[in-house]
């Protein structure tokens, strides 16, 4: 019999199935709703069969594990030979505080460092400028200085961690504080591992942390790219981050495309500089997020390896392997743990951190049930981690290699992800390129759009979210033992400027600044100066400021 | 005139003072109280108090709405009430919305800020609650 005739055969049975068991059943029990859909309100059928994906290809589509295109993982052996790395994204208050608590994670089991900066810091002001005010070590921690940067690190053998850094519009600057802090433990730069997440397109898109324009912010990421690959090689000097983007609204597949379409953008912005795909794509990494979806996130990740490889062999003819691989580490959703009921947080999270793990992450972080209130306590930070630990030990899914291919409702997703990625590429092509695409308010609507029929859907009972519209308990406790951080942190981290600002050599600050201005308005490579001035005590809010006569200031459009 | 007057829409300036940019809630909001048939003019991000409170009275809105998830609302919501205050809109309401710990609301309330809410809230309540409160109170559609 034919290929073509087993088809046919099965798509008869699945016919008399459907008038000899199904009809009968749901005319005894009508289905629940009219239409499923998944947490991206993307239609769900009621089952699946060989017959849903009729031109499937294992060889072309799936092939093996570590070998293109990649669907099924990019090591031979999944998790059977190196577990993924726990890496528990941490920071509040002042370095000292943060130090702590890193130091706290390294000791029970966490196998590598994540540091989560406060707002001011993001935004490249020192604690002490106005803006500010009220926000210094609430969110992260506070960094102004390679003052700050040491203490971070003290006892800390930057050499024997990896270290991911979430830092985007001021990433260049916090990385030569955090080199020029490597420096002066004697570390050596060919060894230190780490990520810079210094994604600035998903920061006009979605987080909106940003400093400088578009174009002026890639010539620094591209700057990073460059100085990486030649002197920090074992750090990945980018992470194209999606999160985010899901974060504020965006469905699945918007997350999956926008990223992949911004990173793209920078392979195409480093290439045009004049640098090598093969050179520096290898260590390009990337940054998804985990949501309750379960299967849509698991097609989402295994989607995201094949589309890389196709990108990079069709679209950038790149030819070491290394550079086909797509790499990413994978947080679970912050924006679906509720304030209300917080324990519940504890199953998202696990179901999250599942999905994350069969889809073949490299690293995981998994957010602790109380940050829907406030940063995390030490309890619920530890709950968190043993929720990984879990999973790997006890839970059995690292035995085999992506468990869930071949499942014929997996695969259908994941190639519904394919193709809406590629709709999407050609869309954001045509408007001339994903800066372009930025510049007119193309993701940014896309995302407001999903996360306004996201709402709808909750406010009309169509989704339920258990304890906020569904299962609601009255008189429930208010959650205890928050993590508080107070105004202390400001106050300390105003006497440590006033009194470096007074102690460092200022001539020699001043000097660097306006080597570092000069440099970026000639388009000289701007990581060796923002080192000498980072050496030479200047604060992050001066190299900022400093770039600010040369590349403008960013003001969103309105749309 | 008197028909113009109850004709005309409640007018809102919602904003987002302090650095966080988390705008996915004050964009819902803005959008669905534009459904709800009300006048929105949203500042964007980062302003300061004394911004939001220039451009309420730029704007003669009846509404003041604050959005903060960073932490920073017990220094930065009462900082807006009492410029509103000192500016002379004292007729107008300031509300707000984020992430705020429970014991933060009465605090908040105490220093003026009419109401809080917090994530789960409906976008119904936040309509109802303005339309009950606002100077310019129009009939319910």
């Amino acid at each position: 019999m034919s290929t073509t005739d087993i088809a046919n055969q099965l798509q008869e049975a699945e016919r008399e199935w459907e008038e000899r068991t199904l009809e009968p059943t749901i005319k005894g029990m009508p289905e629940s709703k009219d239409k499923f859909t998944t947490v991206s309100l993307a239609p769900v059928d009621r089952l699946y069969t060989p017959n849903s994906s009729p031109d499937f290809d294992y060889e072309r589509d799936l092939g093996f594990p570590g070998e293109p295109p990649y669907t099924r993982g990019i090591h031979a052996t999944g998790y059977r030979g190196k577990l993924w790395t726990m890496r528990q994204f941490a920071g509040f208050g002042s370095a000292f505080d943060t130090n702590q608590r890193f130091k706290y994670l390294l000791e029970h089991g966490q196998t590598g460092l994540s540091v989560a900066f406060d707002l001011p810091t993001l935004m490249g002001y020192d604690s002490d400028q106005p803006f500010s005010e009220g926000e210094v070590g609430k969110c992260g921690v506070a960094i102004s200085s390679l003052a700050d940067m040491e203490v971070l690190f003290e006892g800390i053998p930057i050499e024997q961690v990896t270290t991911s850094m979430t830092i985007n519009a001021p990433a260049s600057m916090i990385f030569a504080m955090f080199l020029a802090a490597a420096e002066k433990q004697g570390a050596n730069w060919k060894k230190v591992g780490g990520t810079l997440q210094n994604d600035i397109l998903k920061e006009y898109i979605a987080q909106k942390e940003w400093i400088y324009p578009p174009r002026p912010s890639m010539q620094l990421i591209t700057d990073t790219i460059e100085f990486c690959t030649r002197e920090v090689p074992r750090f990945n000097p980018i992470s194209i981050s999606g999160y985010h983007i899901r974060e504020a609204g965006s469905t699945a597949l918007q997350e999956l495309a926008f990223t992949l379409r911004d990173g793209i953008e920078y392979v195409q912005y480093a290439i045009d500089a004049g640098m090598d795909v093969d050179d520096f794509v290898p260590r390009l990494s990337f940054f998804f997020n985990a949501h309750n979806d379960f299967f849509e996130e698991i097609a989402k990740y295994r989607a995201a390896r094949r589309i890389w490889h196709r990108v990079m062999t069709e679209r950038f003819c790149a030819k070491n392997p290394k550079s086909w691989m797509l790499r990413f580490h994978t947080q679970t959703a912050g924006v679906s743990l509720t304030a209300q009921q917080p324990l519940n947080n504890i199953v998202r999270v696990a179901i999250q951190a599942l999905a994350g793990v069969m889809g073949g992450t490299q690293s995981l972080h998994t957010d602790a049930y109380d940050e829907a209130l406030a940063l995390p306590s030490d309890e619920a930070a530890l709950i968190a981690l043993r929720t990984q630990q879990i999973i790997a030990h006890e839970s059995g899914v690292v035995n085999t290699v992506d468990p869930l291919g071949g499942s014929y409702f997996v695969e259908k997703l994941t190639r519904e992800m394919e193709e809406g990625a590629f709709d999407y590429f050609r869309k954001i092509d045509g408007l001339g390129g994903m800066v372009e695409a930025i510049d007119a308010g193309y993701p940014q609507r896309e995302i407001q759009d999903s996360s306004y029929e996201y709402q709808k859907a909750v406010e009309s009972g169509d989704k339920i979210i258990v304890g906020v519209n569904d299962y609601v308990m009255k008189d429930e406790q208010s959650a205890t033992n928050l993590l508080q951080i107070d105004e202390s942190v400001a106050e300390l981290q105003a006497e440590r400027l006033k009194k470096l600002r007074a102690e460092r050599d200022n001539a020699k600050v001043e000097n660097a600044l306006k080597r570092l201005a000069d440099g970026a308005r000639g388009r000289e490579n701007t990581m060796p100066l923002l080192l000498d001035c980072v050496r030479a005590y200047a604060t992050l809010g001066e190299m900022c400021d400093a770039l600010k006569p040369v590349f403008g200031i960013y003001q969103e459009p309105a749309f | 005139m008197h028909i113009e007057m109850t004709d005309e829409r409640i007018r809102v300036l919602l904003a987002k003072p302090g650095l966080d940019g988390h705008d996915r809630g004050v964009k819902v909001i803005a959008r669905a109280l534009r459904d709800a048939g009300m006048e929105v003019i949203y500042t964007g991000l980062r302003q300061t108090p004394e911004m939001v409170v220039s451009a309420a009275l730029q704007e003669d809105v009846d509404v003041i709405g604050l959005s903060i998830l960073s932490g920073a609302h017990m220094t930065l919501f009462p900082r807006v009430v009492e410029l509103a205050r000192e500016a002379g809109l004292d007729d107008v309401i300031v509300f707000g919305g984020g992430i705020i710990p429970d014991e933060d609301v009465p605090r908040l309330k105490a220093l003026g800020v009419s109401a809080v809410f917090t994530p789960g809230a409906r976008m119904d309540e936040i309509i109802e609650f303005i339309r009950n409160n606002s100077r310019r109170a129009t009939q319910p559609a």
